[in-house]
């Protein structure tokens, strides 16, 4: 097996939203440090913004105040925020889409210049070629080494812990990478893929987050000794049938109501938070009176035809579905329904726990991004600001550090790992492959883990049931073969997406109450509890899940 | 959801293969080729990189799909989506560049 090392000041892993802005951050403020940037596929269209973004779904808008957003994020959230995150997010919103515009981003403009609001916290832009602008001013900074194609599996640590770099697969080239930095930036975005998805035949990638974040920050933080938290707080998004096309554009765009089968506007009766939207689908179709739509008959040939155009600028199904039913919103409402769910720290609150430079528990490791737990709706220009401040906060630290030593021992044992998943063969004990492997994880979260099957609800039985079938397909896992680095890849992202699924059903299991419809409905403990006013976080120790629990942190005082 | 390679028109310049998030696709003997077509995001970065346009993007028959093609023609300033419909008529939407979602 070929091999290859690299040594930098600081590496970033993934190049997403917040790993591309930590690299342009490091550019700008420290150009005389050494940057890699690993991304498992190439940062112009990686990540969960592949196809582009509608809307920047978190910026403070004229009359509203940092302190109004932390505010919001923490009563949709029913508490479980890290309000120091969130504030330290909302102060630094409109600084970064500020630059964004500089780079290229084009933002709807009222007639005095200022940014045309969609609602209280949204802009408008044309976000289809966010991806694009960031990857030219990343690929633009002398400083910065981009590594396309690499997928990170793994971190290298000292003895005590501190993180020295991270080792990966090329994909393209079959190379296994050693890459060491005096400090790490991990930014690889949340876990999808971990439930049996709504179309799980051929369109089993059609999903709302991108079926190629599969938890691998999470796993490697885990694996290393990491604290996560709130796991348990799972995203699942409210989408357009099908398409799973985003809906904001029509509720929040349009003003489009949702209404059942019966033409009765109903949300009202469940409450409005984003777990309570979908939590009244799920009600509603469970109730009988579904399909529920967004009512968008009788919209005007103008905003029909702005919509198509939005949604070509982020999830071109949409578009294409209308133009070949010949169905346009303004003839026939669009169904929406409820997604798997997902862990991610951007919209729910899912992932490392962190200081409020962005430090992990681990010496030397910093996390931004939908990887970083505690502060929920931070969205895109939430992920940039993350990346921002665990740049500046990586760098300072970096700046103390001598180049690390990584033993030819070590990386000796990461080759011969990697290569019994390659020199096994498929007869004897390894029967099944890495699809019947993903099958059985998905069908065992959805069954027993609150899934689309069971309408997101569990019980503690369940949840033990699903425990022991994560421990034997994670066990199997280690006698699948690969005929090459994609079958490689493929094998790494299965184990990862074991790893979160482990942790989440001892978060679930944790949470003895339900705080969130849907998003945890524990059906043996159907109220919301007050001595559940905590984080629920976690660490592996000796491959199982040790459960702790902290206090609530609450924001400084108002700084508007 | 997926993507279609149209192999005749592909001339393996390898764009697609780069910027493809999921590294799905792949060049065989000069041609570009999808790894498993279940695999697909439907993210068409794919069919907006393609010079050629040989990529597009279709409904799958589980999504409600009916046959239509979605093609992309990415110019500086626009990107004109293509859809051709089985019955051989065509629908085009000039998406500008410089100009924001309205909604």
């Amino acid at each position: 097996m070929k091999t290859l090392r690299k040594q930098a000041d600081i590496l970033i892993i993934g190049g997403g939203a917040a790993g591309c802005y930590a690299a342009i951050t490091l550019s700008e403020k420290y150009p005389g440090m050494s940057v890699l940037l690993a991304d498992k596929a190439n940062i112009k269209r990686s990540g969960c913004l592949a196809a582009g973004v509608n809307a920047l779904n978190a910026y403070i808008t004229p009359g509203h105040s940092p302190m109004d957003y932390v505010r919001y994020a923490e009563k949709d959230a029913e508490g479980i925020v890290r309000g120091d995150l969130l504030l330290s997010i909302a102060q630094g919103l409109n600084r970064v889409t500020e630059k964004m515009e500089k780079l290229g981003l084009v933002i709807l403009k009222n007639p005095d210049g200022s940014y045309a609001a969609r609602g209280g916290r949204n802009i408008k832009i044309n976000g289809e070629n966010i991806k694009p602008l960031l990857a030219e001013a990343v690929n633009r900074a002398r400083n910065v080494e981009v590594m396309n194609h690499l997928n990170i599996v793994g971190y290298l640590q000292e003895e005590d812990g501190t993180v020295i770099g991270a080792w990966g697969i090329d994909v393209k080239q079959e190379l296994l990478c050693f890459l060491t930095a005096r400090s790490v930036i991990c930014a690889t975005g949340g876990a999808a893929g971990i439930y049996l998805p709504n179309h799980p035949g051929t369109s089993r990638h059609k999903m709302w987050y991108s079926p190629f974040n599969t938890g691998a920050g999470y796993a490697m933080g885990l694996l290393a000794g990491a604290e996560m938290t709130t796991f348990e707080m799972r995203f699942i998004a409210l989408r357009c049938k099908d398409t799973i096309a985003p809906t904001g554009t029509l509720a929040q765009g349009i003003g489009a109501a949702q209404i059942n089968a019966r033409g009765e506007e109903y949300q009202a009766a469940y409450g409005n938070t984003t777990s309570e939207r979908l939590h009244a689908v799920v009600s509603e179709n469970l109730a009988g009176r579904g399909p529920c739509c967004l009512k968008t008959t009788g919209i005007t040939e103008a905003e029909e035809e702005s919509l198509e155009k939005a949604y070509l600028n982020m999830s071109p199904a949409q578009t294409m579905r209308w133009r070949e039913t010949r169905l346009g919103p303004s003839q026939q409402d669009v169904e929406i329904e409820g997604t798997e769910p997902y862990i991610v720290g951007g919209h729910t609150a899912s992932g490392y726990w962190v200081n409020d430079e962005r430090g992990t528990t681990l010496r030397g490791l910093f996390a931004a991004g939908d990887v970083a737990g505690g502060a929920p709706q931070k969205y895109v220009t939430g992920a940039f600001v993350e990346g921002e401040i665990a740049a500046e906060a990586a760098a300072e630290f970096a700046r103390h550090r001598d180049d690390p030593f990584l033993p030819q021992e070590t990386m000796e044992k990461i080759v011969q790992w990697t290569e019994h998943f390659l020199n096994q063969t498929k007869d004897g004990n390894s029967v099944y492959d890495t699809d019947a492997l993903e099958d059985a994880m998905q069908q065992t979260m959805d069954e027993y883990a609150g899934g689309i099957r069971t309408g997101y609800r569990y019980t503690e039985a369940q949840l033990a049931q699903a425990e022991k079938h994560i421990e034997r397909i994670a066990g199997l896992s280690e006698s699948l073969h690969a005929d090459d680095f994609y079958g490689l890849m493929k094998i790494f992202e299965l184990r990862e997406r074991l790893v979160v699924a482990q942790a989440l059903i001892a978060h679930l299991r944790a949470r003895k109450e339900t705080r969130w419809h849907s998003f945890a409905e524990n059906l043996d403990y159907p109220e919301k509890d007050a001595a559940y006013e905590k984080y629920i976080n976690s660490r592996l120790e000796d491959g199982n899940v040790k459960i702790l629990c902290r206090p609530i942190v609450k924001a400084g005082s108002d700084t508007a | 959801m997926s993507i279609f390679i149209e192999r005749e028109k592909c001339v393996g310049c390898g764009r697609c293969a780069e910027v493809c998030p999921g590294n799905l696709l792949i060049l065989r003997d000069g041609r570009a080729q999808i790894r498993d077509v279940r695999d697909c995001w439907g993210c068409t970065a794919c069919v907006k990189e393609c010079p050629r346009e040989a990529i597009f993007y279709y409904l799958a028959a589980d999504l409600g799909g009916a046959g239509g093609r979605l093609y992309a023609r990415d110019t500086q300033d626009s990107l004109n989506w293509v859809m051709k419909w089985p019955d051989g008529s065509e629908d085009s939407i000039l998406v500008n560049k410089k100009k924001a979602n309205e909604y």
